[in-house]
């Protein structure tokens, strides 16, 4: 028998309501942000959610981290119903799951310096002292690929790969078993992609950890995960092990998508200097 | 014949620390015939928008060209003065941004503004038949419906929509070059193909020329009649679009081809250019590229390479290129 996911999610929903007008927002319908999704997501497992700009992929991270309330379904995680725990019992389950955003530039704090950051979530999680938190922050910079030193340095003084480095430092900080990443390499040049990329992969080996990624770029999903699970206006279309699906996409969405997808690849002499430089 | 635009010896600058300037565009060599599209690569800071500000006349205060010349049909744009710069600009030379939203005004209608884009490079024309020209403008960037969008604002229409405006805006004075910074960013992979699709139709019915800057290779691959690599305010790399993939012979172009997944070696590490493009202040020596390059030698830093020809369309600034032929 193969072991429980990590998370398992039954026929989750989101509705928003639609208001108008300013001063007297009245309701005028409603939109089915998550529509009746189910997945699961096994430990050490890459799941990449792709789709449309507006298709739900936002919002099914913030229901599965339970950042928002869902309007109907379960979720799952390490074989818990955490669909409605509330307070500490909530809290509990918010160390082992964390998220890493697209923005590098707006989601960490610019008042606070690099360690303060990053020990933020041991503070709320892992209570401990100054000597410990410090000598855990330097642990995690090391990990990302940072100096111990840059702790005392602030956002501003980082470039955008940096900056995302930071984030994954800071979502590391509790120790997570799952880290939800919502576009989190698309605000990068493609040089700087592929070293947070690499980063993403070497920790999944070392740490065992489960990726829920968010992405619009299929290349970038097609390196990463393992299966594939593509939205449209709050529905999984289609979703498959990754390979699969892009040799022989089922729905006509995910063709469209596909055909959209720039495909070059390189040839000729440039295999054999890429070669020379892989060997340095 | 004479190239459309020739760019030489360009250099823009800002004022530095102590009365030094500090060049953003460094002796850059470029130049596009009529019809034609040059791409524009290379990671963020590597001085993409400098340049096409430059050919625009629009480096922004206190910076400055401080050497160089740019010939667009005969005329050296550098020396002209301001109102004859600024007509060149609204009839011969447009340009498209990365983020329509920022560039269209959020209070008036897209008729309104495209309106007045006509308006400002033709005299005296009568306010229906320049409504009547607004709406065959966004019939033209296939906007459906263009009768009633044209009393829309700018938030009623989507990303791919508003980018669509700015092109039909652009367009109305039929440029012989259009400069497109980044046009499809911003937009999801299904809404940038059909804008991308949409440029080369338009190239094709109007004869412009075009410069497409983009950070994406195969974006501009796919576009480009010419590649130009800049990294750090220079040209490191020219190569006829066609061939970039396989003859690109720069370790900079090659690192960016490395970085990009494409399929294969799932889940394997890419091959990325550790490291980031340095600040205009903190120039390395020799080589810029040295401190990022795994084929770096002491000789990389010691002296600055120049730009040398592989073939007659091809031009690399590597000392050691080609290099498939250093041993292992
Ligand atoms: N708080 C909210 N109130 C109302 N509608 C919302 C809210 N959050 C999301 N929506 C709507 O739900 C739908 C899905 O949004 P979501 O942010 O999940 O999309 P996404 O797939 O992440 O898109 P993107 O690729 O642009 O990030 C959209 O129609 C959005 O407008
Ligand atoms: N207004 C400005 N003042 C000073 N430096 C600038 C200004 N705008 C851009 N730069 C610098 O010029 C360099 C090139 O920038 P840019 O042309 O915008 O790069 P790209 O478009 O390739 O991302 C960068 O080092 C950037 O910091
Ligand atoms: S000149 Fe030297 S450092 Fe510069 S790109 Fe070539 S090998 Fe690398
Ligand atoms: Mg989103
Ligand atoms: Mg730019």
């Amino acid at each position: 028998m193969s072991p429980r996911p990590l998370l398992e999610v039954e026929h989750l929903s989101r509705r928003f309501a639609i208001r108008r007008g300013l001063v007297f927002a009245r309701k005028m319908g409603e939109v089915a942000a998550v529509d009746d999704i189910s997945f699961t997501l096994a430990r050490g497992e890459t799941l990449g959610i792709v789709g449309e700009s507006g298709s739900g992929k936002s919002t099914t991270a913030r229901l599965v981290l339970r950042l928002l309330d869902p309007s109907g379904g379960r979720i799952h995680f390490d074989g818990t119903d955490i669909t409605d725990l509330s307070g500490v019992a909530l809290r509990r389950f918010r160390r082992r799951m964390q998220i890493v955003f697209q923005d590098p530039f707006a989601s960490l704090d610019p008042r606070q310096n690099v360690g303060e950051i990053i020990a933020e979530p041991l503070r709320l999680h892992r209570p401990g002292s100054e000597a410990g938190y410090r000598a855990r922050v330097a642990e995690l910079l090391a990990l990302v690929g940072l100096a111990p030193e840059q702790a005392r340095r602030y956002p501003h003084e980082f470039s955008g790969g940096q900056r995302q480095r930071i984030g994954i430092a800071r979502a590391l900080a509790a120790e997570p078993e799952l880290i939800v990443c919502d576009e989190p390499v698309s605000a990068l040049d493609v040089s700087i992609q592929a070293q947070v990329l690499n980063l993403l992969r070497d920790l999944q080996q070392r740490l065992g950890l489960s990726y829920l990624f968010i992405t619009h770029d299929l290349a970038v999903v097609r390196h990463v995960a393992h299966r594939v699970a593509v939205m449209r206006r709050g529905k999984i279309v289609e979703m498959d092990e990754t390979e699969a699906l892009f040799a022989a996409p089922r729905d006509e969405y995910t063709r469209h998508l596909l055909a959209a997808m720039p495909a070059v690849a390189p040839g000729g002499k440039v295999v054999e200097r890429l070669a020379v430089l892989a060997r340095g | 014949m004479d190239p459309l635009l020739q760019i030489s010896g360009l250099r823009t600058a800002f004022p530095g620390e102590n009365g030094g300037e500090l060049a953003v565009v460094d002796g850059v060599d470029l130049s596009l015939a009529r019809g034609q599209t040059i791409g524009i690569v290379g990671e963020s800071g590597s001085g993409k928008s400098m340049l096409s500000l430059s050919v625009m006349g629009l480096v922004p205060p206190p910076g400055r060209i401080a050497a160089g010349e740019i010939r667009f049909d005969g005329q050296e744009l550098t020396r002209l003065p301001r109102p004859a710069m600024r007509a060149l600009r609204g009839r011969r030379i447009a340009m498209i941004f990365q983020e329509p939203m920022t560039s269209l005004n959020p209070a008036h209608t897209i008729g309104a503004q495209i309106i007045e884009a006509i308006a400002a490079h033709e005299r005296a024309t009568a306010p229906d038949a320049l409504r009547r020209r607004a709406i065959a403008a966004l019939e033209r960037v296939r906007i459906p419906d263009p009768a009633r969008r044209i009393d829309d604002y700018p938030h009623q229409l989507s990303g791919g929509q508003r980018q669509r405006v700015m092109i039909a805006m652009a367009l109305s004075c039929n440029p012989d070059l259009l400069i497109a910074d980044e046009p499809t960013t911003a937009l999801d992979v299904t809404v940038q193909a059909e804008i991308l699709t949409l440029l080369k139709t338009l190239q094709r019915e109007t004869g412009m020329a075009m410069m497409l800057i983009s950070h994406d290779l195969g974006v501009v691959t796919d576009m480009a009649d010419t590649v130009a690599v800049m990294y750090a305010g220079q040209v490191v790399e020219r190569a006829p679009a066609a061939t970039l993939f396989t003859m690109a012979e720069h370790p900079y172009t090659l690192g960016l081809i490395a970085s990009a997944p494409r399929g294969g070696a799932a889940r394997e590490r890419l091959l990325a250019i550790e490291g980031s493009v340095p600040a205009p202040s903190a120039m390395p020596a020799g080589c810029r590229f040295h401190p990022r390059c795994a084929l770096a030698e002491p000789a990389c830093i010691a002296a600055a390479p120049a730009m040398r020809a592989f073939g007659p369309e091809q031009a690399a600034r590597c000392r050691r290129a080609p290099i498939e032929s250093i041993a292992a």
